[in-house]
């Protein structure tokens, strides 16, 4: 016996401007990364728009993919996750473990890695929720000891897995489900966690929340949304992501690296911004984070094709960055004036 | 139209559209020299459009201003107050980390040398002028731990530290209580001499009489009329406003003392404000809070949903002993809680009307297994904005493009489409224009009579009067009294308010 038993109001226009903006902004994204991609292709004819290399570019946006996504969840939530990228070598480190050095069977194996993934994230939640600190000192904090624990827990060297018991680990990125089709199945892997990751944001509560809590923390709070709760829910979601990272990325390698991993973070947090997510919350696309890690590995990988050194590819990156939302801030600028 | 060197400020066919809306239409407006020109129309009528055209907050795209005769085209705020427009915004626009001196010269900062700023001076000049405006105001407190109404205080200090030849005041009452609306009126009287203007909008009528000389009605973005305030009637003045005549004359609807009680607090005590607080909560009540700003009501509302900790005393629910530990555990248990400041504690201004409406009952309501059922949420969406009649171009549109009036509506359609049994309302109708006030009154109405039980917290006492089934009055964070409906009077409300305060000062 509700007031709003009432009979149902004349359809409005189903999509807004707005909707309509972040359609255009995704186009232009993408439009962005067809440019990259083709003066890549010019610069180094021979080497660059081959079938192998693209493959490599690839494989190297499934890692920044998987870690983008959670990253993604954790920003729209006006957070940061900066342990992504040693939690991704620890996770991997950890799925070696499991496999290799317990002989626990490679399914089980997978699920004990993202479990473990999810908990990295339960403990950053926990740290920002319970114990009240900043997002950034929180996962400051796990970073440094993801880093450690991997080379503690590897014992400082590489575990490498064996190619007949751990056969369909490796499968995992570089078998083929369609042979024939050319496809690896790390990129079908991508797909499904884009998936997973788009349903989770666009269509259930997680999303919904999360949007809510980067919009405005104390008033979702005050609305009756137990915020501590569901911000360490997505921590620990965006955990599971740093994980698949983690096994994607030993599965490519046939072994777990625990040096590796820094750096990563940055890597995940730049192709969210790319992407058209506001570092500063309440707004977010899962669509633009993949489009984001596709540029960010194209521009990784045409660098060293054309073979600029090292020491500068970070300083191209960096201008891109600074290129792009910078852009997109004028966009948004000139639609707040109109 | 030509320009009037008599007239202070000009304004003729102005207008605007935003995507979707058209907010001003041949907007015309004149105001004379040493008048107070009251500006009213309903919620998302256009005036703060209006205001926010004149002061270059937004571009205009046809229409001219002039003042005092001469064109008037300012493209910032910086340079509004350079010409000598001074403006007092709806929302508040205050920068919560820094004290009220810091906040009143933003910009501004008294320097020594060009470079280097001077505190001692910055707080000396802070004084002075909160002497001059008779404003009881520590120029060293954090914005942050001001109340909204204090918060308004520094936002009116602010506008009259400029040297301004127009003031406008968009609702700058709406966050006060009668006593603050009679000093903020003298101030008024004080700033206004034969070359200086006010245009003061607000949603409280009697307000017009008050301190109004003339008055502007506006009517979906057009203008309606302007009369002499001397010469017109309220009445008069809604039914342009509106288009129609709308009575305000009901009164509370039965008395429910006997009924089953459903929420007791007893001896409530919180570490910030509130001292030993009591109070039953009747089924189907509509139970007022009366008291002045700072009387402990809205601590008391979120000690009770557990937003803030509470250090000794018991709630119990339907007879049942119950903790609360926060305000999703409140929500559960079926106690909403409406912030009296919506921009802070209400509204995802980023976030469409949809999300806004439907946060609260999307988890119970508007869910298939962990996937939402959008269809369903926009539908209620759609229906609680018909219901409230929230002027938006679709359930879309984010909120912060909404009118003031209408984002009230909107957290208002919050609670109702989440269904609670306890409603705690904080300030529910601020901003909100006559009519609608009538009609959320009515639903308020309706609700009770449905079993609902309703706390609502008011500055207002007129509003308390016309809703209350029984009233608490609060000062300095303790109980006063309980009155019933009957001898519930402006003056009985009003010494209990002020009770403990004199008590404080005859020791
Ligand atoms: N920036 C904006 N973008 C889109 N629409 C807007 C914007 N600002 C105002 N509007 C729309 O313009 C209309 C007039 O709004 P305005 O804020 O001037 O109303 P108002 O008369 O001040 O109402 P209230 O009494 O509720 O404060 C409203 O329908 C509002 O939704
Ligand atoms: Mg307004």
């Amino acid at each position: 016996m509700s007031l709003l038993d009432a009979p149902p109001a004349a359809l409005a226009p189903a999509r807004t401007l707005d909707s309509w903006k972040q359609r255009l902004q995704q186009l232009l994204a993408f439009a962005g990364l067809l440019v990259i991609f083709l003066a890549f292709s010019i610069a180094a004819p021979t080497t660059f728009a081959t079938y192998s290399n693209v493959m490599n570019i690839l494989f190297s946006a499934v890692v920044i993919g998987c870690l983008a996504m959670g990253a993604t969840l954790v920003i729209v939530s006006a957070g940061i996750d900066l342990s992504c990228g040693t939690g991704m070598a620890l996770s991997a480190v950890m799925a070696a473990t499991f496999m290799v050095t317990w002989g626990i069977p490679v399914w089980l194996g997978i699920l004990l890695t993202l479990a473990f993934g999810a908990f990295i994230g339960f403990v950053n939640g926990t740290a920002v929720t319970i114990l009240g600190l900043p997002p950034f000192i929180a996962t400051l904090a796990m970073m440094m000891i993801c880093q450690g624990l991997a080379l503690v827990v590897s014992g400082v060297h590489p575990i490498y897995f064996d190619p007949v018991a751990q056969k369909s680990y490796l499968w995992l990125s570089t078998g083929n489900l369609f042979p024939g089709s050319g496809f690896p199945n790390a990129i079908l892997v991508l797909l499904i966690a884009v998936t997973v990751a788009y349903l989770v944001f666009n269509k259930t509560l997680l999303g919904r929340y999360d949007v809510s809590i980067g919009s405005n923390m104390e008033a979702t709070a005050l609305s009756g949304i137990n915020v501590k709760k569901w911000l360490i829910v997505i921590y620990s979601t965006a955990g599971v992501f740093t994980a698949l990272g983690g096994v994607m990325i030993s599965a490519r390698l046939g072994s777990a690296q625990p040096a590796t991993g820094a750096g990563y973070e940055m890597q995940a947090i730049a192709a969210t911004v790319i992407g058209g997510t506001s570092l500063s919350g309440g707004k977010g696309s899962i669509i633009g984070t993949l489009i984001g890690a596709l540029i960010i590995s194209v521009i990784n990988n045409g660098l060293q094709i054309i073979m600029l050194p090292q020491q500068w590819q970070n300083v191209v990156l960096g201008t891109v960055i600074v290129i792009v939302v910078f852009i997109d801030q004028l966009r948004n600028k000139q639609a707040k004036t109109r | 139209m030509r320009p009037h060197s008599s007239l202070l400020l000009q304004v003729d066919d102005v207008h605007k559209s935003f995507p979707g809306v058209s907010a001003l239409s041949g907007m015309r407006l004149d105001l004379r020299h040493g008048e107070v020109l009251g500006l009213v129309g309903e919620n998302g009528a256009g005036k703060s459009t209006l205001m926010k055209l004149l002061t270059g907050i937004y571009a205009r795209q046809s229409g001219q201003f002039w003042l005092n005769g001469e064109p008037l085209d300012v493209r910032t705020p910086r340079e509004a107050e350079e010409r000598g427009l001074s403006i007092i915004h709806q929302e508040l626009n205050l920068v919560s980390h820094l004290t009220v001196a810091e906040n009143i010269w933003l910009g501004r900062e008294p320097l020594a040398g060009g470079l280097f700023t001077r505190p001692g001076e910055q707080i000396r000049r802070t004084r002075e002028l909160l002497d001059r405006l008779e404003m009881d105001l520590d120029p060293r407190a954090l914005v942050a731990h001001l109340s909204v109404a204090k918060q308004q205080m520094v936002e009116i200090a602010k506008a009259l530290s400029f040297d301004a030849k127009v003031l406008i005041m968009d609702e700058p009452t709406s966050a006060l209580n009668e006593a603050e609306v009679a000093q903020l009126h003298t101030l008024i009287r004080r700033f206004v001499t034969p070359s200086t203007g006010v245009v003061y909008i607000t949603h409280r009528m009697p307000e017009l009489t008050a301190i109004t000389d003339r008055i502007t009605v506006i009517r979906d973005g057009k203008y309606i009329a302007t009369t002499d305030t001397a010469s017109t009637t309220l009445d008069a003045v809604i039914s342009h406003m509106v288009g129609r005549a709308v009575d305000t004359s009901a009164t509370p609807v039965g008395v429910r003392d006997d009924r089953e009680v459903i929420l007791s607090v007893r001896g409530l005590r919180t570490r910030t404000m509130v001292d030993d607080v009591s109070f039953d909560l009747h089924k189907g009540e509509v139970l007022g809070f009366a008291g002045l700003m700072g009387a402990g009501r809205t601590e008391t509302a979120r000690a009770i949903i557990g937003a803030d900790p509470i250090t000794s005393g018991r709630i119990s629910l339907r007879g049942k002993p119950v903790t609360i530990r926060n305000p999703a555990q409140a929500a559960r248990l079926g106690i909403g809680y409406l912030s009296e400041d919506r921009k802070k504690y209400g509204l995802m201004l980023n976030l469409d009307v949809t999300h806004n409406v439907g946060i609260s009952s999307v988890a119970h309501r508007f869910c298939a297994g962990v996937f939402e059922r959008k269809g369903a949420l926009r539908r209620a969406a759609e229906q609680t904005v018909d219901l409230l009649k929230i002027k938006t171009p679709s359930v879309n549109q984010r909120v912060k493009y909404l009118s003031g009036g209408n984002q009230q509506k909107t957290i208002i359609g919050r609670w109702l489409v989440k269904d609670c049994d306890i409603l705690i309302f904080d300030e529910p109708t601020r901003g909100i224009d006559v009519g609608a006030k009538e009609e959320i009154y009515h639903l308020l109405n309706t609700l009770a009579s449905q079993g609902k039980s309703i706390i609502m917290i008011s500055s207002e006492l007129p509003e308390i009067l016309r809703m209350a089934h029984r009233v608490v009055v609060m000062s300095d964070g303790r109980v006063t009294g309980t009155l019933s409906a009957e001898d519930a009077t402006q003056e009985s409300m009003m010494a209990l308010a002020t009770n403990h305060q004199q008590d404080k000062k005859e020791q």
